[in-house]
């Protein structure tokens, strides 16, 4: 057995919205061991952002997430106490977020705010901070660091900002790295070469991380363990290479279909869609969730949806081979 | 940075030349201001002879040019009803008037500031509810009348505040809040507005996902950039007060600036009541001025560039 | 298709028409309703004084003089009592909102008048226009408007006509500067390109296509610049240099009750307390409108 560094079970978050409660995530259970790298997928709006944030005791005051379970490394995240998360918060587990142009304070240099975590968590003098933050700005590929270290946000380009976003994460040697879409708000030209840094990055100081994304080329490659996420449900889950092998959920397949993969698309071949938009979760939401975009969906998809193992690989489905046979016979026909 | 101040310099330098023309043509106004200045009894030849001491025999601009070349060297005139240069009057009063502004705006700070930092950590809250309620209120109070109903109850009823003169500090106390709270309501939503456009941005959620303390995440982060703006609205605030001071000072009988000026009105004095104008817009135009300098450099994107 | 139709997750919400939700928020809004019902009140004071008035505000009479109103112990031959003339308080306060009223909304349209028009055309044509425009709110701005208005009234002499045009030409500053920004946002919007695609005149863009998506801002700005107005001529009355006695206005009844404010309190709270509510109304009317008409709210 690896060393288990986080446990989820159950975790359901519901948001009070005006017209009711928006029922945003709902039941998902995962685990993540120590140096894993886990791809949760999923279009926008499925609740991924939502899930890390919870995992950070980041989510606001108005909205309170519910969970049989939730433990990082031994320490139930939902009833620690606001010190507790805190403590760990910044120092055993940081985030690395969505949007570089914004997420650093314009009134502060960069290096005021790289050190600022290690002073709030460490006992160390500034000096030794400052050393720590030079020298993890030239692990994340930032040239000239000591002289960065006196500049303003609004002076860098967005690359080089979510670059020290990525070393401000890294600052106390966290075990746990939560990734929302970091390379999303930038180039594409440059968005390969963040994350190639990060993954390196979390592979050589042996960090767990959970990587949210949508490009499901990156998780191809990056990935130990997938999550697929679809409207606030975990529909399919399970160690990467058999994802991509065998994908059993309908939704899961879809997702595959719309993407090339190396070596596994063939040239000229049509890509494909999914039809139809995701449902609204406001007010009760019963039975499947994709049953509203499935080829194979039937009355049955209105009850009780049963969970199947397949081995590592979990998925939730009516059928229980995910209409695999019925998607064959199409094809044929 | 520095492009920028000389840019702004430039601009209120120009201002203040044309707010000079206006209050010096303001003078003009009346018609004939040597008939004015003699009285209605006066003869035509009292008031040749006036016309001709005054100098307002000649043409206007030259007029304007000399006022405005002695204003320059500090030299405002004589006073029709002191008989003493204008200059001297209005500094002995300016101090008063000084001190009074600078109290009164500390106060709308002091208040202001904390109760919008306040409202906006807990929107909908009974102190949000309670900030607003001030800030409605505020709005709606003459000035003339809340410090009328001060002096009821703090000097005559319960006898506790001198209800004029400014003899002591205590005689500031009731002044500083009717001044001040004039501006309290405006500072008060600027600083509640700009503290959850504030928190509610990313970098709020970074300091948070850092581990920090929550007041630091509310005073580190987050007020020192709401505070950018307040610090403009604060200056113009502070330029509204000096000229706002002479309801103030006319209730409370405190012999500053806007006194003089209130009396130097009713007594047809011109030459002060020009005087007083310009130099009330010139606070106007320096405070803002300095606000500006003080803003680029408070914040970063503008220091830089 | 049928069973997407019944399928609760795909239920398509009907929502009310934008009238019902325009008249929802209106009467959801509880500083409107009371603002709009304070100022709507004393409104129709002011219209129907003379019915209202129960004695001539300018009959003095030497013998009923200082009588103190009912709540005091006074009779109710006059409510509100008599003041150092024995002119008759609750009349002079019914006629006084003529004064005010009539001041802060004459002021209103004559400084929303010449701000429009400059903000207008400061936001919509912006180069040298903007730049003057914006030079001469700096310049308004630096000028002291309570000793500017009292030294132009002390020189002029305070009639209503005068008090109303030096309020007029003093408070355009806001509108100017609100209307300037809400034209440069709205000249940006595609409808605006594409009028001016087809050709159309600049007075027309001006006109039908500005215009009507900035008078929102408009309303809320003539709100709160009568409110201004109001409490500036209460000051300047107050302070002796606004309407001049025997006029019935609330800044000069506080000012005529203030030497006798340490025996008879009343005679300064009465007017006050009028003047406050009624700026107060038209405050909390004029927030209202801005947040029932703000864009945001509408979902």
């Amino acid at each position: 057995m690896a060393d288990r560094l986080l446990t989820v079970r159950d975790l359901v978050i519901d948001i009070p919205v005006g017209g009711g409660t928006l029922h945003a995530v709902r039941g998902i259970d995962f685990e993540l061991d120590r140096g894993e790298v886990l791809c949760i997928v999923g279009e926008s709006g499925s609740g991924k952002s939502l899930t890390s944030l919870a995992l950070m005791g980041l989510l606001g005051k108005r909205i309170k997430p519910r969970a049989t379970q939730m433990d990082f490394d031994g320490t139930a995240l939902l009833s620690a106490s606001k010190k507790t998360m805190r403590s760990l918060r910044g120092a055993r587990m940081s985030m690395i977020f969505q949007e570089p142009m914004t997420s650093l304070n314009p009134a502060y240099t960069i290096g005021d705010q790289l050190m600022e975590a290690m002073l709030l968590h460490r006992d160390v003098p500034r000096a030794e901070a400052r050393a720590r933050a030079v020298e993890l700005l030239e692990k994340v590929g930032i040239t000239a660091a000591e002289s960065r270290l006196g500049q303003y946000p609004h002076q860098l380009s967005g690359g080089l900002r979510q670059r020290v976003m990525i070393a401000m994460a890294l600052m106390c040697g966290p075990e746990l790295i939560i990734a929302d879409e970091p390379t999303t708000a930038l180039d594409v030209t440059i968005q390969a070469q963040i994350l190639r840094l990060l993954v390196d990055l979390v592979r050589e100081m042996g960090m767990a991380m959970i990587l949210i994304t949508h490009d499901l080329g990156v998780v191809a490659r990056v990935a130990d363990k997938v999550a697929v996420m679809y409207a606030g449900e975990l529909v399919e889950t399970g160690p990467a290479k058999e994802i991509f092998e065998a994908p059993m959920h309908p939704y899961t397949r879809g997702l595959l279909r719309c993407i090339p993969l190396p070596g596994k698309t063939k040239r000229g071949s049509e890509l494909g869609t999914i039809p139809g938009i995701v449902p609204s979760l406001v007010g009760r939401v019963s039975g499947c969730v994709f049953r509203t975009r499935c080829t194979f969906a039937t009355e049955a998809c209105r009850g009780d949806i049963p969970r199947h193992l397949r081995g590592p690989q979990a998925f939730r489905c009516v059928l229980d081979d995910g209409g695999l046979s019925q998607e064959k016979q199409e094809v044929q026909a | 940075m520095f492009q920028f101040i000389l840019k702004r310099l430039g601009l209120a330098i120009l201002v203040a030349f044309t707010v000079s023309f206006i209050s010096f043509s303001l003078l003009f106004l009346a018609g004939d201001p040597a008939a004015a200045l003699a009285g209605e009894t006066a003869s035509g030849e009292d008031i040749e002879a006036l016309r001709h001491l005054y100098g307002f025999d000649r043409p206007m601009m030259v007029q304007y040019g000399d006022w405005l070349f002695s204003a320059l060297r500090g030299d405002f005139g004589e006073s029709y009803y002191f008989k003493l240069p204008v200059a001297g009057l209005i500094f002995d009063r300016l101090s008063i008037t000084m001190t009074l502004g600078v109290c009164g705006i500390a106060f709308a700070l002091l208040t202001a500031v904390p109760l919008g930092v306040a409202a906006a950590i807990r929107p909908n809250s009974l102190i949000d509810r309670i900030a607003l309620f001030l800030s409605v209120a505020g709005q709606a109070l003459p000035s003339f009348w809340f410090g009328l109903i001060l002096v009821v109850v703090f000097s005559i009823k319960l006898g506790w505040l001198p209800p004029s003169g400014t003899a002591t500090w205590r005689h500031f106390i009731m002044p500083t809040i009717v001044l001040g709270y004039y501006a309290m309501p405006a500072i008060m939503r600027l600083t509640r507005a700009g503290m959850l456009e504030v928190l509610s941005s990313d970098y709020i959620r970074t300091a948070r996902a850092k581990g920090a303390p929550e007041m630091r995440v509310m005073f580190k982060h987050a007020l020192r950039n709401a505070i950018i703006p307040v610090v403009s609205l604060a200056a113009v605030q502070m330029g509204f007060m000096l000229g706002g001071s002479i309801v103030v000072e006319s209730i409370f009988a405190l012999h500053g600036a806007g006194y003089l000026a209130w009396e130097s009105i009713g007594r047809n004095d011109l030459p002060t009541v020009q005087a007083l104008i310009l130099i009330f817009a010139m606070f106007y135009i320096v405070f803002t001025f300095l606000a500006d300098v003080l803003n680029a450099w408070l914040d970063p994107r503008m220091r830089s560039s | 298709m049928s069973d997407a139709m019944t399928d609760p997750l795909l239920a398509e919400i009907v929502g009310p028409t934008p009238g019902q939700l325009l008249r929802r928020r209106i009467f959801g809004h509880q500083g409107l309703l009371i603002g709009g019902t304070v100022v709507a009140l004393l409104v129709l004071v002011a219209i129907f004084a003379p019915l209202l008035a129960p004695h001539d505000p300018y009959a003095q009479s030497l013998m009923a003089r200082m009588k103190p109103p009912v709540f005091l112990g006074g009779t109710w031959e006059h409510p509100l009592g008599t003041d150092h003339l024995g002119r008759d308080y609750l009349s002079r306060l019914i006629y006084g909102a003529r004064v005010s009223l009539m001041i802060g909304l004459v002021a209103a349209v004559i400084s929303g008048l010449i701000g429009s028009v400059m903000g207008i055309c400061a936001g919509y044509f912006g180069g040298k226009v903007d730049a003057v425009v914006t030079f001469l709110i700096n310049v308004r701005l630096a000028m002291p408007v309570v000793l500017v208005a009292l030294a132009v009234v002390a020189i002029l002499g305070g009639s209503l006509t005068v008090m109303v045009s030096v309020l007029g030409l003093l408070l355009w500053d806001r509108f100017a500067v609100v209307l300037r920004a809400s034209t440069r946002q709205v000249r940006e919007r595609e409808y605006v390109a594409a009028a001016k695609s087809i050709g159309a005149s600049t007075p027309r863009i001006l006109l039908a296509e500005i215009l009507p998506n900035i008078v929102n801002n408009l309303i809320v700005v003539v709100t709160l610049e009568m409110a201004h107005a109001i409490l500036l001529e209460a000051a300047l009355s107050f302070l002796g240099l606004g309407v001049q006695p025997p006029t019935p206005s609330w800044g000069l009844m506080v000012s005529e009750g203030k030497n006798m404010m340490l025996f008879e309190p009343w005679l300064v709270m009465i007017p006050g307390t009028v003047l406050f509510v009624l700026v107060l109304g038209i405050n909390l009317m004029g927030d209202g409108l801005r947040d029932v008409a703000a864009p945001e709210n509408r979902s």
